[in-house]
C-alpha cells in the first residue's frame, strides 16, 4: 500500500521544460509495480481554443476545446515514437469521470476544475470565456489526467486510455459500457436515506472528516475572497498620492523633483496588487481541488454505507424466510404474521399446501444464502479497496497541501518584498526632496 | 533596521544638523531685546529672499532707514538654500531650549483638566534664571498665542494644536489624544523659541518663568508696531497686491487645498486598512480551526494562522502611527496656512492705509513745498516693516515646511518598509518550520 502513494509522483513535461508534479512531490522510483499509465506515456493539456458549432438541438454554440498531448516514452524500434494529440471538450472530460466513478466507486476520484468560477474576489471575472479562467482551466484539466494516470488502479483504465488516444468514437465506446444505467440509479440511492447498523467505523470517520474537510476549504475559500478584495482597495487608494504629488510637485521649487518621482512609486505600488491577486488565484486552485476531493472522499464513504445497508437488508430478509420456515415446520408461531392468524382463524391449510410453501422458502432460503455470501463478499471487498484508496488519498492530500502552504509562504514573501522595494524607493525620493 | 525620526516629528526645535532656523543668527538679535520698530526689525528684513529690491513694487519709492552695518554683513554671508550652514550657525548659536512634556490629570470640584510640564533652558540674560520648570495647561498655551499675534501682527506665529473637541466623539483624557496634543504644543513652541523675534517677546518670557500665569492682568508692553497695526482702520481701499505676496497667496491656496486631499486620501487608507485587517483576523481564525480537525497538516495549518496574527499586528501598529503622526502633521499645516492668510490680509490693510493716507497727502501738497507728513512716513515704515517681516518668516517658514514634510513622508515610507519587514520575517520562519517538516516526513518515510 505504500507503493501505491508513490505512484503519482512522475512527472510529466510536454514541452521540454521542468514543472513540478500537482502534488509538488519529487520523482520516486517504485519497485514492482510498473502499470502506471504515467510511466509509459508523457500526457499534458497543452493549449485551449474557441471552436464554434452546432449543438445536440441544432442551435449555434461557441465552446472552448482542449489539446491533449501524448507521447508513448518507450522507443519503439530504437526511434522516439511521435506524439499525438486530440481535441476535448470540458463535457467530454466530465463524461469520462462519471464513467470512472460508477466504474471504480472505491476510488476517491480526482476532481475536474471547477464549472463556473465560484470565490472569484470582484475584480476578477466571472466569465468562462474569459482568457484567465480558460487558462486556469486548461491547467485544472491537465491536472485531472495526471493523477488519473498515475493512480495504481484507474490507469489501467481502457476507456482511459482510448479518451487519450482516440479522438473519435470515445463516447460511443463509453455509451456501450451501459455506465449510465448504473449512474443512474447510485445517484438516486446515494441521495436516499438510510440507516446503516454497524457501519466500518474507520470508513464513518472517514467520512465525518470530509465533512469538515469540505466546510473548512469552503470557509477558507471564502475568507480568502474577502481579503483579496480588501487588500485591493488599500493599495489601488495609494495610487491617489501618485495623482496629488504630482499636482503638488508643480508649486514647489527644491521639493518638487523628489516629489514628482515619489509619485511615479506610489502608482507602482497601486500597481503591483494585480499581479500579486493573480498569482495568489493558484492558491485558490488548490484549495478548490481538494474542496471538490472532499465531496469525492464523502461520496466513498456513502456508497459503502449503501453497500453495507444493502447487505443488513439481505440478511434480514433471510433472517425473516429462516424464521417463517421455522413456523412452517413446527407450526409454532413465533411472531405475528397473518398466515398464522388465518390458521388461527379458518384452521390449518392441507399438508400438501405446507410442502410447497416449504419448498419454495428453501429455495428461497438457498437464494438468499448464496445473496447473503455474496453481499458480504462484495462488502469485505469494497471497505477493503476502499480503505487503501482512502489512505493513499489522505498521504496525498497531506504532501500536497503542506506544498500548497509553502508556496502561499512564498507569495507572501514576494509580497513583501515587493512591498519594501517600492517603499525604498519612494523613500529614497522623499529624501531628495 | 534603522529606526525611523523620533516620534515626535522634528520642529525646530530639536538638535538634527538639517535643522533650519532664521537665517540671522540670534546672537545679532541680543542686542534688541523687544521687536523695537524700525532698525531691527528693518536689519531683520533685509535679510532672506536673495531680493535687492525690498521696496514695494507699485512704484513709490521707499527710502530704508538704516540698517545696521553689521547685519548687512551676515546678510551677503546668508545663502538660503545653504541648510548646513544654517544648522551650523544654530547649533553654535541657539542659547533658548523648551520642551513640553508629562502631562498630568487634574481634577478638582469645578473642571477636569490635563496640564504639561514645560521646561526651559537658556543663558539669555532676558532671563533671571538658567533653568525653569512650570506647569502649563492648553488655555495657557492659547493666550500665549493670542498675546503673540496681538504684539507680533508682522509675524506668522505658529498654530496651535486644535482648541475645540467635541465631547462624547473625542475622548479628551485618552493617551492618544493627550499624546498628539502635546506633541502639537511642543512643537509649537520650539517654532516660537527659536524665533530671532518672537522668542523675545516678554509675553513668552512670562509663559515660560511665571509661577502663576496671571493672565487677565495685559503685560504693559504692547509694542508701538502692534498698537499702530491694530488701529489700522477698515476704511481704506484696499491695493494690487506686490507679485510676491501674491505668489505667496496663491501657494497658500493651491497648498493648502493639496494638504486637504493629502489628508483625505489618508484617512481613506486608514479605513480600507481597517476594514482589511477585520477580513485578516477571519481569514487567520479559519486556518485555525481547520488544524483542528487535521493530524499531519495541524502544524502547518497553525503555522499559517500564527503568520496571519503577526501580520496583524503589524498593520495595527502601522496604522495607528499613520493617525497619530502623519495625520496631525497635516491639519497643523492648514491652520498654520489660515493664520499665514491672515497676516497676509493683514498686510494688505496696513498698505491700503499708506497708500491712503499718500494720496491723501500728495492731493493735499499741492502747492506746498513741505515734506510729507510724519503720520504717512510712519505708515511708510509700518509696510516697510511688515513686508519685510513677512518675507523674512516667509522664507523660515517654507525652509521649515519643506524640512516637516520631508521627515513627515520618509516616516510614512519607514513605517511601510518595517510593516512589511515584520510580515516578511514572520513568513520566512513558517518556511523554515515547514520545510523543516517536509525533510523530517521523508526520511521517517524512507526508514
Amino acid at each position: 500500500m505504500a507503493e501505491d502513494g508513490k505512484e503519482e509522483s512522475v512527472a510529466s513535461s510536454c514541452d521540454g521544460s521542468d514543472r513540478t508534479e500537482p502534488d509538488g512531490s519529487l520523482n520516486h522510483t517504485v519497485p514492482g509495480d510498473g502499470s502506471s499509465l504515467l510511466r509509459r506515456m508523457e500526457i499534458c493539456v497543452a493549449e485551449a481554443e474557441r471552436r464554434s458549432g452546432k449543438n445536440a438541438v441544432g442551435m449555434q454554440e461557441t465552446f472552448t476545446v482542449y489539446l491533449i498531448e501524448t507521447r508513448l516514452l518507450e522507443s519503439v524500434d530504437g526511434r522516439n515514437p511521435p506524439p499525438d494529440s486530440l481535441w476535448r471538450r470540458y463535457s467530454e472530460f466530465e463524461l469520462l469521470r462519471n464513467y470512472l466513478i460508477v466504474t471504480y466507486p472505491f476510488i476517491v476520484m480526482p476532481p475536474l476544475p471547477e464549472k463556473r468560477a465560484e470565490f472569484v474576489w470582484h475584480k476578477l471575472s466571472a466569465d468562462n470565456m474569459d482568457p484567465d479562467f480558460v487558462e486556469r482551466r486548461r491547467v485544472g484539466l491537465e491536472n485531472f489526467l495526471l493523477r488519473v494516470a498515475s493512480h495504481p488502479v484507474l490507469s489501467n483504465d481502457k476507456i482511459l486510455y482510448h479518451f487519450l488516444t482516440k479522438e473519435h468514437g470515445w463516447k460511443e465506446m463509453v455509451y456501450e459500457t451501459e455506465f449510465q444505467a448504473k449512474a443512474d440509479s447510485r445517484l438516486r440511492a446515494l441521495n436516499a436515506t438510510f440507516r446503516v447498523r454497524s457501519p466500518n467505523k474507520p470508513l464513518m470517520e472517514t467520512k465525518h472528516y470530509s465533512d469538515e474537510l469540505q466546510s473548512h476549504t469552503s470557509q477558507l475559500l471564502r475568507a480568502r475572497t474577502r481579503v483579496a478584495d480588501r487588500l485591493y482597495a488599500v493599495y489601488k487608494v495609494h495610487g491617489n498620492y501618485g495623482r496629488v504629488f504630482s499636482e503638488w510637485s508643480a508649486i514647489e521649487k527644491e521639493m518638487g523633483d523628489g516629489l514628482q518621482s515619489a509619485g511615479h512609486h506610489m502608482d507602482a505600488y497601486a500597481a503591483s496588487i494585480d499581479d500579486i491577486l493573480e498569482e495568489e488565484e493558484h492558491y485558490a486552485d488548490q484549495l478548490k481541488e481538494y474542496l471538490f476531493y472532499a465531496e469525492a472522499l464523502r461520496a466513498v464513504c456513502r456508497k459503502h454505507e449503501l453497500t453495507q445497508f444493502e447487505l443488513e437488508m439481505a440478511s434480514q430478509d433471510l433472517v425473516s424466510k429462516k424464521q417463517q420456515r421455522e413456523e412452517l415446520a413446527t407450526g409454532i408461531v413465533r411472531t405475528f404474521s397473518f398466515k398464522g392468524m388465518t390458521n388461527k382463524l379458518f384452521g390449518q391449510e392441507a399438508p400438501e399446501q405446507r410442502e410447497a410453501r416449504l419448498n419454495l422458502l428453501e429455495e428461497l432460503i438457498a437464494e438468499g444464502e448464496e445473496a447473503v455470501k455474496d453481499k458480504t463478499a462484495e462488502c469485505e471487498e469494497y471497505v477493503e479497496r476502499a480503505w487503501a484508496d482512502v489512505l493513499r488519498f489522505k498521504d496525498q492530500k497531506d504532501k500536497d497541501l503542506q506544498e500548497a502552504l509553502i508556496n502561499y509562504a512564498h507569495m507572501q514573501i514576494s509580497m513583501c518584498k515587493k512591498g519594501i522595494q517600492i517603499w525604498s524607493n519612494a523613500r529614497e525620493c522623499f529624501l531628495k526632496m | 533596521m534603522s529606526v525611523s525620526a523620533p516620534r515626535g516629528l522634528a520642529s525646530s526645535g530639536q538638535k538634527l544638523i538639517t535643522e533650519i532656523l532664521h537665517p540671522l543668527s540670534a546672537a545679532e538679535e541680543q542686542l534688541s531685546p523687544g521687536p523695537d520698530v524700525s532698525s531691527s526689525s528693518s536689519s531683520s528684513s533685509s535679510v532672506g529672499g536673495g531680493k535687492q529690491e525690498p521696496g514695494l513694487t507699485n512704484g513709490t519709492p521707499v527710502e530704508m532707514s538704516n540698517p545696521a552695518p553689521a547685519s548687512q554683513l551676515l546678510n551677503r554671508l546668508q545663502l538660503d538654500d545653504d541648510l548646513d550652514a544654517d544648522a551650523q550657525d544654530l547649533t553654535e548659536t541657539r542659547d533658548l531650549f523648551v520642551t513640553v512634556d508629562d502631562p498630568k490629570k487634574h481634577v478638582s470640584t469645578m473642571e477636569t483638566y490635563i496640564t504639561y510640564r514645560v521646561s526651559t533652558k537658556t543663558t539669555r540674560i532676558e532671563f533671571d534664571l538658567p533653568e525653569y520648570s512650570v506647569r502649563r495647561r492648553y488655555q495657557d498655551f492659547d493666550w500665549l498665542r493670542t498675546k503673540l499675534e496681538d504684539s507680533q501682527p508682522t509675524h506668522l506665529i505658529p498654530p496651535l494644536p486644535e482648541k475645540f473637541v467635541m465631547k462624547g466623539v473625542v475622548d479628551r483624557f485618552s493617551e492618544d489624544f493627550v499624546e498628539t496634543r502635546m506633541k502639537a504644543l511642543d512643537k509649537f513652541l520650539k517654532r516660537v523659541a527659536d524665533h530671532p523675534v518672537l522668542s523675545f517677546n516678554p509675553h513668552l518670557n512670562a509663559f515660560l518663568t511665571a509661577k502663576d500665569l496671571n493672565k487677565r492682568q495685559g503685560l504693559a508692553l504692547l509694542t508701538k508696531v502692534g498698537e499702530s497695526v491694530k488701529q489700522v482702520a477698515g476704511g481704506y481701499k484696499l491695493r494690487p497686491r506686490p507679485v510676491e505676496f501674491c505668489a505667496m497667496g496663491e501657494y497658500l491656496d493651491t497648498f493648502s487645498q493639496k494638504l486637504g486631499t493629502l489628508d483625505r486620501i489618508a484617512q481613506r487608507i486608514l479605513k480600507e486598512q481597517s476594514e482589511y485587517l477585520t477580513e485578516l483576523r477571519e481569514y487567520g481564525a479559519v486556518y485555525s480551526s481547520w488544524a483542528g480537525s487535521e493530524e499531519q497538516l495541524q502544524r502547518p495549518l497553525e503555522g499559517v494562522a500564527g503568520c496571519v496574527t503577526t501580520c496583524c499586528g503589524a498593520l495595527e501598529d502601522a496604522s495607528e502611527n499613520m493617525s497619530q503622526d502623519f495625520l496631525p502633521v497635516l491639519r497643523e499645516y492648514v491652520l498654520y496656512i489660515e493664520s499665514m492668510k491672515n497676516v497676509l490680509r493683514k498686510r494688505d490693510q496696513t498698505q491700503a492705509e499708506y497708500e491712503g493716507r499718500l494720496e491723501a497727502a500728495i492731493l493735499h501738497k499741492q502747492e506746498d513745498r513741505t515734506p510729507i507728513p510724519v503720520e504717512v512716513e510712519r505708515c511708510q515704515d509700518k509696510v516697510e516693516c511688515f513686508n519685510a517681516d513677512l518675507k523674512a518668516d516667509w522664507e523660515r517658514w517654507q525652509r521649515n515646511k519643506r524640512q516637516d514634510f520631508k521627515q513627515l513622508l520618509t516616516g510614512m515610507a519607514d513605517k511601510n518598509i518595517n510593516y512589511y519587514e515584520k510580515c516578511q520575517a514572520a513568513w520566512e520562519s513558517l518556511i523554515t518550520v515547514l520545510q523543516d517538516k517536509q525533510t523530517e516526513d521523508k526520511t521517517s518515510e524512507t526508514n
